[in-house]
């Protein structure tokens, strides 16, 4: 076997003359690839563009063979184990109901008139259905490892149906009070108010590349100002102006440190939380505690819609809110728009993915973090009013990590404010599920439905999300070359 | 990834660890100085009476000025008194120390693999939980048996409660961060639950209270002092700590885990492993934080019986405490002695009106400062003279946070 | 990544040794005359980072309608100069001319607004954006702040029938391939109507014929009256295309050799002393077969299949190198033989012994060394000493009772750094603060230090200076000649025909096909796209394209 070796330079010596470069440079032309370069070419220059581009793509972008990942099957069997236990759990209840269960359509205070009848549905079917149901769908999991994604979303949503329903079934049967249906849904979008806001607080600032870890220090320092300038204007204008005020602030702590000082995010987001329940904690006893008036918020009413609220059962749920509940959802929309469909928008989405490219193409990083952090700061501010505004009052730790809540929000929901709101809609669910089972006088101890949402964000972050991809420069600050 | 446009610094410094660094010290002693005059701003304010001698501020701001002089001084007085005054103050600052201390160093070794352990809170809950109910429902045990099986159940119950997190983490991925919150929510409540339970209420009483800790289970005290044994106990466990992280082979993984995992996977360490083994080692630190609370002599003679709020935020603290300690022992000790001084002195302050919740503003405010070494410049403009080159953010170098 | 490795660089740690006398004074560049009337001038361009001077004094004349190559080893300092060209660095001293008006560069907005377009050596391109929502990144239109992207995607398709360079404007850049991600970067800055154009060495990440393409993509923007600033180590790739040639070396540029000089010369003058580019080496003498790779197939985080199917076998005292493009399996490949990824199925045995299920710490007991392709990344701990990772991997066998010997691990660690010649002032100095070259070394010098049974090296020399390269290269080849199976993944040819016995071409996760030593390149070229190697050997006989070639 010869020498291997390096072709250049004892093979073509400097005397050589070099290939004339003014004309044509070295160019190896193959049979094979022009072909498809050719084609890719002429039908670019086609005029009319818009329909060829699809094929340019399919012939340039990379597909392999794919097989599941680990991650994903790590995924699918947890939940599948997860909906096998809870299956079984609800077989335990099958034997544990009796009677029937009643269900209210209309809220107890809707006038006699104008109420909707009561559904009344007899207890063990019901429950049974739910378990068979239930462990339909962990079979699907633990053994449908080529059933289409589709499917396993119906077997996943019919699940969570099928829990909700044998589990509400098993508290209501035989109790002589009916379980609230339109209650239930109300007080949904009620308890999730906070957490919306606070999701897209962090939605904003990570998607621009800042960890946000305080947004429950935001939302906590929002509600005391909330509270404290509730109870001296008596206004609810300026309770949120205030609350608002507070939470930017905050935010541009969070900011300064952060993106100025570069300190190590998540470090600094609990280092804040802390300052934030010092500081509320402290003013409160100095002064809040000694003048109670200073702790009397203005409540927020509610405000039905015209016409929409008189729709039945849905003009209930959805129509008869507070206008924090009603800026909430707004918001949903106007953060999606702000994110996808402007420049401001685009830019914070590259900064947060890949903050060099965009300094290179004259984007100050710096200035559109900063700018997307407060805008965050403003949304905290929001949902740290809601508190006050919903009991009139400030309390120690008043938010209850409801902040935390909302940054499960943010990673469940993927860094989507449309999703994140959904997962807030979730989590809101299970608070007013809890509260709601409470008052039935179920054999359940009310400790464990409070803590229901903590017990859901874990196994939601440990298994169900499966494979999340966060903005890619999340957390890391920028540093100029 | 980016290497460091200053490869310099890097170079220069010599690498031998817990070295004196000067700078790191005059930082730290003016971001304390910083805390406590941002605090005093906030005492004035806050306080009904001065804010009523500055409404006529123009007419006689001598009376305003005097106002806030004395309610300072009359604060950090108390808490100075009540942290260093006498061998009282002292010793309890010191018993105050021993569960920040302990704690502490379990949140600096989960920093030091490179996780953040925000569940010291719950961990804390569970080591006090179970110190507790070892603690009294066994009885006519001897000491050398009582004690340590208490405390043993504590540390076990904290590493057990740590080491789930360290679990999920390393076979789903799951945020740590995220996970200790929640099972913090969660411990805080199985508490709640457990003092309305027979196993743990105290018989007599209707309210959520635990019976008291036998005698023999009780931290043995040095007569007329508040210093316990407790205080033995967290200084070992840094020694330990520290012979652990600088000199053993575990110690290697889990510095090199939390570096650059990455590389020590290719190493051939198992970072799942890694991971769950120092959460389980920072759990059962945190729950010898739980259980030094539980079994250690108060005010009193005996341990204050459990309830829901006993173990109050020294989860939290400890995260302040591993920051300012830059998560090495011996940092870890003297910042606990630090935090204990203030929420020693907190409670005497509190007798003077200003409440002490204060001392947890001022741990915030020091650990913000100490982070950013070029903000505490930049706000004392006569740092900047000596010392302008060194700039460089203290947490990010302290061992792995990033 | 190593653009700035310059700056890791302790002057200290290199050999201070004189330019090759027999270059001409007359190459080199005269000092601070005045700016050139026309096109771009650089004078007395200073830049330091500490101690270190990443660019020292220098001259530079960029001249319209030509491709100037900027030639010079890893951290010679071609990107710092190049940044602050682009406005990303401040230069310390010195200044920059447009047409003999003297331009100051705050940000790349106002170098961009200037006229300067850089292609950068990692893409400036946000993965999961599109290529319209990349091209108009920082140059967004449309009414009250909201994106038109309709007349975004216009643009993309007027750009690239402009200049025959073929992309869809709704394809997301992460599933594009490199090639054509290039593209879209060349495009993004001819959107700004850059009249000079830098690229930051564009070869790196490209097959043999994309860099052909490239090169006409380059050559006709030239045409067009442009300014080209071609950035690059490779001497071939400056012999085919420059018409003005500036070497740099360490900072400071060295020489301004005419067009036609040749690779020995420009080689000479980049490193500073004569070089072979040869690896002295024996013909190798075979041993009974040691690794069987068997038919594997390995799927990486997201599911995506990117072994499929490999089989090959290595010899002892054989050195068998994988050679593809950056991205074709290549790299998990290597991960496999040491247990970090699972596989899907096939076996995988060294000396009888299957390592397929075994675990990494296990596969490293067996006798398997390991270097990294990232060693960065994966090859060291960073803030770790010299001496606890010329230990990382073996700190079970350094430690006794589970207390670490500090004794030997240093002992080790002095023994190491004169054995591999392991510039560091001292053994407790982090690894970080060594050059590319020394933590190599470092890592290799930990591989190497206990008998192995195979040697998996995955790019040995990405970002290394060429005195190192020849001694890494040399080391490599001692372990074969000591009768280790050598398993080398490189995307250089230049590594591969100089180290290589056999050759396995990868494309797409699949092993095209195994070829001897001293195949052609364009074979290699072909078949590294994935063409077979009979019809490669046809198509390259019926095309004989470049005279260069022929021989090879």
């Amino acid at each position: 076997m010869s020498n291997p070796r390096l072709p250049r330079p004892d093979e073509v010596p400097g005397d050589v003359p070099a290939p004339d470069r003014d004309s044509t440079p070295p160019q190896i032309v193959t049979p094979q690839q022009a072909p498809q370069e050719m084609t890719v070419t002429s039908v670019l220059n086609e005029p009319t563009a818009d329909a060829p581009t699809d094929q340019i793509a399919a012939a340039q972008e990379v597909h392999l063979a794919t097989t599941e990942s680990r991650e994903n099957r790590t995924a699918r069997l947890s939940t599948g184990v997860l909906l096998a236990l809870m299956g079984l759990v609800l077989l335990r209840l099958i034997f544990a109901t009796h009677g029937k269960a009643t269900f209210a359509l209309s809220d107890a205070l809707v006038p006699q008139a104008e109420r909707l009848p009561d559904i009344v549905l007899p207890g063990v079917p019901l429950v049974v259905v739910a378990t068979v149901v239930m462990l339909a769908a962990a079979l699907a999991f633990l053994f449908g490892r080529r059933l289409p994604g589709w499917v396993r979303g119906v077997a996943g949503a019919g699940a969570a149906t099928a829990l909700v329903i044998g589990f509400i079934t098993w508290a209501a049967a035989g109790r002589p009070l009916p379980f609230q249906v339109s209650n239930q849904l109300a007080g949904t979008l009620v308890f999730a108010t906070p957490l919306v806001f606070g999701a897209l607080a962090g939605v904003l600032c990570e998607r621009s590349g800042v960890v946000n870890v305080a947004i429950e220090g935001q939302m906590l320092t929002a509600a005391f100002t909330a509270t404290l300038v509730g109870a001296v204007t008596k206004s609810v204008t300026a309770m949120l102006v205030g609350a608002v005020l507070a939470g930017v602030l905050m935010a541009a702590v969070l900011a300064l440190f952060t993106i100025k000082y570069i300190v190590d995010q998540v470090v600094i987001g609990v280092v804040i939380n802390l300052f934030a329940s010092g500081l509320t904690a402290f003013l409160f006893k100095a002064i809040m505690a000694p003048k109670p008036q200073l702790n009397e918020a203005p409540l927020m009413e509610r405000i039905p819609i015209p016409v929409l609220s008189d729709i039945p059962f849905l003009g209930e749920v959805l129509f008869r809110q507070t206008w924090l509940v009603y800026l909430a959802f707004v918001s949903v929309a106007v953060v999606s728009f702000l994110l996808y469909r402007t420049k401001w928008g685009l830019r914070v989405r590259a900064v947060g993915e890949h903050p060099q490219a965009a300094d290179t193409v004259g984007i100050s990083v710096t200035a559109t973090r900063w700018s997307a952090v407060l805008v965050g700061g403003v949304f905290a501010g929001l949902g740290g009013a809601f508190f006050p505004a919903s009991t009139g009052l400030f309390n120690d730790d008043i938010t209850v990590g409801n902040g935390f809540i909302a940054l499960a929000a943010v990673i469940m929901g993927r860094w989507k404010p449309i999703l994140a709101a959904c997962m807030a809609l979730f989590f809101g669910f299970l608070q007013q599920l809890g509260s709601q089972v409470q008052t039935l006088g179920t054999p359940i101890n009310s400790q464990w439905l409070i803590l229901l949402p903590y017990f859901a964000t874990i196994i939601a972050v440990a298994g169900l999300v499966g494979r999340v991809r966060a903005p890619a420069s999340d957390g890391i600050p920028y540093v100029k070359a | 990834m980016t290497e460091s446009p200053t490869p310099d610094r890097t170079a220069r410094r010599p690498v031998r660890l817990a070295r004196v660094d000067w700078s790191e010290i005059t930082v730290t002693v003016f971001a304390l100085l910083l805390a406590f005059v941002i605090g005093a701003v906030l005492m004035v304010i806050a306080d009904t009476e001065v804010q009523q001698k500055f409404t006529y501020f123009f007419a006689r701001p001598g009376d305003a000025l005097t106002a806030s002089v004395d309610k300072i001084s009359t604060s950090y007085g108390a808490l100075f008194r009540g942290a260093f005054g006498g061998i009282g103050p002292i010793t309890n600052t010191m018993a105050q120390s021993a569960p920040l201390i302990c704690a502490g160093l379990g949140v600096g070794l989960a920093f030091r693999a490179g996780l953040f352990n925000i569940g010291g809170q719950g961990q804390a809950i569970m080591g006090a939980m179970f110190g507790a109910l070892v603690g009294f429902k066994l009885t006519g045990l001897p000491l050398v048996v009582h004690l340590p099986l208490a405390i043993l159940a504590g540390v076990v119950a904290g590493g057990i409660w740590g080491g789930f997190v360290g679990f999920l983490k390393a076979r789903t991925g799951a945020h740590e961060v995220i996970v200790t919150i929640m099972m913090n929510y969660i411990a805080g409540g199985l508490l709640s639950f457990a003092l309305t339970q027979a196993l743990f209420r105290r018989p007599d009483r209707a309210d959520p209270i635990a019976p008291v800790v036998a005698w023999n289970a009780t931290f043995p005290r040095i007569a007329g002092t508040q210093l316990h044994l407790g205080f033995l106990l967290a200084l070992v466990a840094a020694f330990v700590v520290w012979l652990v992280i600088e000199r053993t082979s575990l110690g290697f993984r889990i510095r090199a885990v939390g570096s650059n995992p990455s590389a020590s996977a290719t190493a051939g360490m198992s970072v799942a492993n890694t991971t769950m083994v120092t959460m389980a080692l920072s759990g059962a630190l945190a729950g010898l934080a739980g259980v030094q609370v539980a079994l250690g002599p108060m005010s009193g003679a005996t341990p204050t019986p459990l309830t829901a709020g006993l173990v109050g935020t020294i989860g939290f603290d400890a995260i302040t405490v591993a920051l300012l300690g830059r998560s090495r022992p011996l940092g870890t000790v003297f910042a606990g002695l630090l935090f204990g001084a203030l929420h020693a002195g907190g409670l005497v302050m509190q007798g003077t009106g200003t409440p002490k919740e204060l001392t947890t503003v001022l741990q915030a405010l020091v650990v913000m400062f100490v982070a950013t070494p070029m903000l505490v410049r930049t706000l004392l403009p006569f740092l900047r003279a000596r010392r302008a080159r060194r700039a460089v953010p203290a947490v990010a170098s302290s061992g792995g946070l990033a | 990544m190593w653009k700035d490795a310059t700056v890791n660089e302790p002057v200290s740690s290199q050999q201070a040794k004189p330019a090759p006398s027999h270059q001409a004074p007359s190459h080199q560049a005269p000092s601070h005359q005045a700016p050139a009337p026309q096109g771009l001038s650089l004078r007395g361009i200073t830049k330091r980072f500490g101690s270190l001077t990443a660019n020292d004094g220098i001259d530079l004349d960029i001249v319209p309608g030509r491709i100037h190559c900027l030639l010079g080893e890893n951290g010679a300092g071609k990107s710092t100069l190049m940044n602050q060209l682009y406005g990303l660095l401040d230069p310390d001293e010195g200044e920059i001319f447009i047409d003999g008006t003297p331009q100051k560069f705050a940000n790349p907005k106002q170098s961009m607004a200037a006229g300067i377009g850089m292609v950068h050596q990692h893409f400036m391109l946000v993965d999961v954006f599109t290529v319209a929502e990349n091209l108009v990144l920082g140059r967004e239109q449309g009414p009250f702040g909201t994106l038109d992207m309709r007349s975004a995607r216009r643009t993309v398709i007027e750009l690239s029938e402009r200049y025959n360079m073929a992309v869809s404007p709704d394809s997301v850049i992460e599933n594009l391939p490199v090639g054509v991600q290039q593209r879209v970067e060349i495009l993004k800055a001819l959107a700004n109507d850059a009249k000079y154009l830098i690229f930051d060495e564009p070869t790196a990440v490209l097959t043999p014929q994309e860099i052909d393409e490239l090169m006409a993509v380059m050559t006709s923007l030239r045409d067009e009256g442009r300014a080209i600033v071609f950035i690059t180590h490779k001497l071939r790739e400056v012999r085919a295309i420059a018409d003005d040639i500036t070497v740099i070396r360490r900072g400071a540029v060295v020489g301004q050799p005419p067009r036609d000089a040749s690779e020995q010369e420009l080689a000479e003058l980049m490193v500073g002393r004569s070089v072979s580019l040869k690896v002295a080496k024996q013909a190798p003498r075979l041993g009974d077969t040691r690794l069987v790779v068997d038919h594997i197939s390995v799927a990486d985080d997201a599911g995506t299949v990117v072994v499929d199917d490999a089989s090959f076998e290595v010899k002892g005292g054989e050195i068998v190198c994988i050679a593809g493009v950056q991205g074709n399996g290549q790299t998990e490949l290597a991960e496999v033989l040491l247990g970090l990824l699972p596989v899907l199925h096939g076996e995988v045995t060294l000396d009888g012994r299957s390592l397929t299920r075994l675990k990494p710490k296990e596969v490293l007991r067996a006798g398997v060394g390991f270097v990294p392709e990232d060693r960065q990344h994966d090859g060291f701990v960073g803030t770790f000493s010299v001496a606890e990772n010329l230990v990382l991997n073996q700190i079970e066998e350094f430690s006794r009772g589970g207390m670490l010997d500090l004794g030997r691990i240093s002992a080790n660690a002095e023994q190491k750094v004169q054995e591999f010649d392991i510039r560091t002032q001292s053994i407790s100095l982090p690894v970080n603060s060594l050059s590319g070259g020394n933590q190599q070394k470092v890592v290799l010098a930990r591989e190497l230090s206990r008998p192995l049974s195979l040697l998996v090296a995955s790019q040995p020399t990405r970002g290394v200076d060429v005195g190192a390269i020849e001694f890494l290269h040399k080391r490599i080849v001692e372990e074969r000649d000591g009768g280790t199976a050598v398993v080398i993944v490189s995307t250089e040819l230049e590594e591969v025909e100089s180290l290589a016995d056999r050759i396995a071409v990868m494309n797409k996760g699949r092993i095209v096909g195994i070829v001897p030593a001293g195949t052609p390149r364009d074979v290699l070229g072909l078949m590294m796209a994935g063409i077979p190697h009979d019809e490669a050997v046809a198509a390259t006989r019926a095309t004989p394209a470049d005279p260069n070639q022929e021989d090879a």
